[in-house]
């Protein structure tokens, strides 16, 4: 398929979702607060935006997501990466793993609202835990996956250090399984971002619980698509820089 | 002659219990184009690492004769596969064994030219290894060899999964590059008419556990090699020794 006719049919399929959409809307089969209809999203985000809150809370939510995302995907990667190349730390820490790994990180609220209160840092806490651990595994695959001939050829030149293999092979060697990881965190963080704040910390989520309450279910809706939004920029400027360092992938 | 490499009664062991050869010994002259042939498990590949101080010695020693020169280095190793870094350029694998020597970013460069124009390959520094193929990666191996200026070159089958016609132009141009250069070259293969048409000598290993087991010195000029009889005659001879060689390993079972 040409890529102009591909895009011409994914921008056809979007637009009949929302004709079919404002077209039960507007039947009245159904109250308009049960399925606001797609029309009204406009003038509520100009009147969201004029009473400063989307701002507001898009820039909180942010806030919460970007600290989260770097803790956790800076930690996760070199914890994952350390698990790979020492056998001592690997082993010292796989029943940690096994134990921990499987809690999902909402199951963290209660304890991140104990220690850090209604705060970003605990929004950021439980954002960083998920992405922790897809960064921890990805990594760590990643650098075991890293072809032993390789390390061998490195060797074989010179570079004997773990510190010179780990520059000129290991993780040159990881990197795609490693963004891949950092990609996956991206979308992983959203998800939870909202999670986070539907327990009262400002930003998006707790927008969106407040609405509800109001039965304003159009400004639900328009933060669904913010988050949606905010998630398709994120995710297009980081596969940018991604195709940009793989540039040597085929 | 000077020697470049000598082992005396050398041996490996992957377990320390078993050694995978024993008491090997050999030296390789300066300028010496050496091949290897032997029975499968004798550890031809095994002993190229060990000379290149990727593995270490079980038993015995291994000499290698360093130069002096901080701009180059004793040894390079060319691989079965290419096994070219796939995210580095030609260019910056070409210098991989240039980092961390003392090689101004002048000479780099004189380098990764003067390898790329002796395999051939000018035009190709900025190119990545993805867009090469099999027989073109495998030039670049070999250039990423020479651009550490070594006294020796230890090959390890780097032809073995070329296409004749490709290891054939490869042959004639290995000769070329070590009459031009003076390396010395050691070179493993398993296929004899190989070894016979590229060495001056061909070491055979194998026996229980191996070592070498016998030496051909070919003695028939190069150019004469491909085809005529005495060359057939001397594959054939070489042959028959690693048929013996076999038969013994295998009735040693």
């Amino acid at each position: 398929m040409k890529p102009g006719k591909r895009y011409l049919l994914s921008a056809a399929g979007l637009a009949g979702f929302l004709l079919l959409w404002e077209g039960i809307a507007q039947s009245g089969w159904f109250e308009a607060h049960l399925l606001p209809p797609p029309s009204t999203l406009p003038v509520t985000l100009l009147s969201e935006i004029r009473l400063g809150i989307w701002q507001e809370m898009v820039w909180a939510s942010l806030r919460h997501y970007s600290i989260g995302f770097v803790i956790g995907s800076v930690l996760g990667v070199t914890l994952g990466v350390s698990v790979a190349l020492f056998p001592k730390v690997e082993a010292s820490q796989a029943w940690l793993a096994r134990v921990f790994r499987p809690i999902p990180p909402l199951a963290w609220i209660p304890f991140a609202i104990i220690w850090f209160g209604i705060s970003e840092t605990a929004a950021a806490f439980i954002i960083s835990i998920g992405i922790f651990w897809i960064n921890y595994f990805a990594a760590m695959t990643a650098v075991l996956a890293v072809d032993k001939d390789l390390i061998e050829v490195a060797r074989a030149f010179g570079h004997r250090t773990m510190f010179a293999l780990l520059r000129k092979v290991i993780m040159p060697g990881a990197a795609p399984g490693i963004l891949s990881g950092i990609r996956t965190g991206l979308g992983q963080g959203w998800m939870t971002v909202v999670a986070a704040e539907l327990f009262g910390i400002p930003g998006i989520g707790q927008r969106m619980i407040e609405a509800s309450g109001l039965l304003a279910s159009e400004v639900v809706v328009l933060y669904m698509f913010s988050i949606a939004f905010l998630y398709g920029v994120s995710d297009y400027i980081f596969v940018r820089i991604q195709s940009k360092v793989l540039e040597w992938q085929r | 002659m000077a020697t470049v490499i000598q082992t005396d009664n050398l041996a490996v062991s992957f377990d320390g219990v078993t050694p995978v050869f024993e008491g090997l010994t050999l030296a390789i002259e300066k300028g010496e184009f050496v091949s290897l042939v032997g029975v499968s498990g004798a550890g031809k590949s095994t002993l190229l690492r060990v000379i290149a101080d990727l593995i270490p010695a079980f038993k015995g020693s291994v000499r290698v004769d360093t130069p002096s020169d901080p701009t180059r280095r004793a040894i390079a190793m060319v691989f079965q596969a290419a096994n070219l870094m796939p995210w580095r350029s030609v260019e910056d694998n070409i210098t991989l064994g240039l980092e961390g020597i003392d090689v101004s970013d002048r000479l780099k460069k004189e380098r990764v030219r003067w390898t790329l124009d002796l395999v051939g390959l000018g035009n190709y520094a900025d190119r990545w290894p993805y867009q090469l193929s099999g027989g073109q990666q495998q030039r670049i191996g070999i250039a990423r060899a020479l651009a550490v200026d070594p006294d020796i070159l230890l090959m390890d089958e780097p032809f073995g999964s070329l296409d004749a016609i490709t290891r054939n132009a490869l042959q004639d141009e290995l000769l070329h590059i070590w009459k031009e250069t003076g390396k010395s070259i050691l070179f493993v293969t398993h296929d004899i008419e190989e070894a016979v048409y590229l060495g001056d000598r061909v070491l055979l290993l194998g026996g229980e556990p191996a070592h070498i087991i016998n030496e051909y010195s070919i003695g028939i000029e190069r150019t004469e090699r491909r085809e005529s009889e005495a060359f057939l005659r001397k594959v054939e001879k070489v042959r028959g020794g690693l048929q013996d060689a076999i038969n013994v390993t295998l009735s040693a079972h």
